[in-house]
């Protein structure tokens, strides 16, 4: 069954074509073979488990024990609830496995990036062109996350690097947990670059740290100048947008600079490279910026050595 | 934003908590959601009660503490109430703003027996 919000949902997830080892630990613990209870509220007629009310019944049925719940203690007219202090962030699961995975990547000079976009946008094309622009020049691997199909990791293998593709079945999002295990299987390079593209879709992946050093937002040109706009969490949480597709502007009716004052508007300080996978503009500049993250942490690295 | 795997991850506190607490039934529980956390509270709701079906949250009642937004103003240099990331300074139309509050989501608190 799907979220209805996005389409997501669990128990589909696959790295590199095998199930997500271990347990999923941002999911709800459930027996093997035990099905997603997706039902909506009245739905079902049966009603097979235990209740506990208040007051509490001996096994015997014939005494009614005030005292024997949790609290053990009963003030008349009240039940045996208690309050129970929590003030637990709702994603520090997510976030304690993003901690690790970037303790991981500063102990080994990693930069990590995380590839953000709405399909469509040109992530992949962009990324087998970053490749080919490097030339070997840098040592890199790339985590490629899709619902479904190793396509996109097929073609980043064919470009010249090691590619694992993540399926998230209905999932619409990268979450650190498969991350950390997708790296485990990637053999890292010391010193080197990781570049994860993340689900297409501009809404889930913006609440999910994966442990990167940032996210990048490409934005393409064939979408509308808008979108951030309309999805600003995603630009509020991207440090970079690459807007991408710029040798089609001449064809299109579309203002780049109202696309980059919206981008401005959600998100003040990100950064913008104007860049064609297809005519190659501004792909020097990026490549620039990656050598520039790839070079700070490594010496990040050896100072703290 | 994904409000399933955030219903998912309500009810693994919940039941982290239940494993040291003791507590095998939950009737309430406390949400604290930032007005710009990118949640939709209805949707949470509806997935909130689809993950709890048989478990010891089953039925609780979900009480969603909305906190507002808040941001600092770099042109202004004051704090400004932020409804959405996209708005404008209510003071000086200026959009260089920092949010600095308003984006929590947090498990507060929770009744149980």
């Amino acid at each position: 069954m799907m979220c209805m919000t996005c389409g997501c949902g669990k128990g589909q997830t696959l790295i590199g074509g095998r199930a997500l080892g271990g347990s999923h630990s941002l999911a709800r613990q459930r027996k093997p073979g035990e099905e997603m209870h997706y039902r909506v509220r009245g739905e079902d007629a049966t009603h097979t488990h235990p209740h506990n009310h208040t007051p509490a019944h001996s096994p015997a049925h014939d005494t009614i024990d005030f005292g024997a719940g949790p609290a053990g203690a009963h003030a008349p007219g009240m039940s045996q609830s208690r309050m129970v202090k929590i003030e637990r962030d709702i994603l520090a699961k997510n976030n304690d496995y993003a901690d690790q995975n970037r303790r991981y990547f500063s102990r080994h000079g990693i930069f990590a990036l995380n590839l953000v976009s709405s399909p469509g946008s040109g992530k992949t094309t962009l990324l087998v062109k970053t490749i080919t622009a490097l030339n070997g020049a840098q040592s890199l691997a790339v985590i490629e996350g899709d619902q479904q199909t190793d396509n996109d990791a097929a073609r980043i293998r064919a470009a010249g690097a090691p590619a694992l593709q993540i399926n998230t079945g209905k999932g619409c999002h990268l979450d650190a947990h498969m991350v950390g295990q997708a790296m485990q299987r990637l053999d890292l390079k010391e010193d080197s670059l990781l570049l994860i593209e993340n689900v297409g879709n501009l809404v889930c992946p913006a609440g999910f740290d994966l442990g990167e050093a940032h996210k990048v937002v490409i934005f393409s040109v064939t979408e509308g100048e808008d979108k951030p706009l309309k999805y600003p969490d995603m630009f509020r949480a991207a440090d970079l947008m690459l807007l991408n597709k710029c040798d089609l502007l001449p064809h299109l009716d579309f203002d780049a600079d109202l696309a980059v004052e919206n981008a401005r508007r959600v998100n003040p300080t990100i950064r913008v490279i104007r860049v064609s996978a297809t005519s190659g503009e501004g792909v020097a500049e990026w490549l620039g910026w990656i050598k520039a993250g790839c070079h700070s942490t490594v010496s990040a690295k050896q100072k703290t050595l | 934003m994904h409000e399933m795997s955030i219903a998912e991850s309500v009810l693994q506190i919940i039941e982290d908590k239940a494993r040291t607490d003791g507590y095998t039934k939950v009737k309430a529980v406390w949400l604290e959601i930032g007005q710009l956390a990118g949640v939709e509270k209805e949707s949470l709701r509806f997935c909130f009660d689809v993950v709890t079906r048989d478990s010891i949250a089953q039925d609780a009642r979900l009480e969603i503490i909305e906190t507002a937004g808040q941001g600092w103003c770099l042109e202004c240099a004051c704090s400004v109430a932020v409804t959405a990331r996209y708005e404008p300074c209510p003071s000086c139309g200026s959009f260089q703003i920092e949010v600095t509050g308003g984006e929590e989501m947090r498990v507060k608190e929770l009744e149980v027996e």
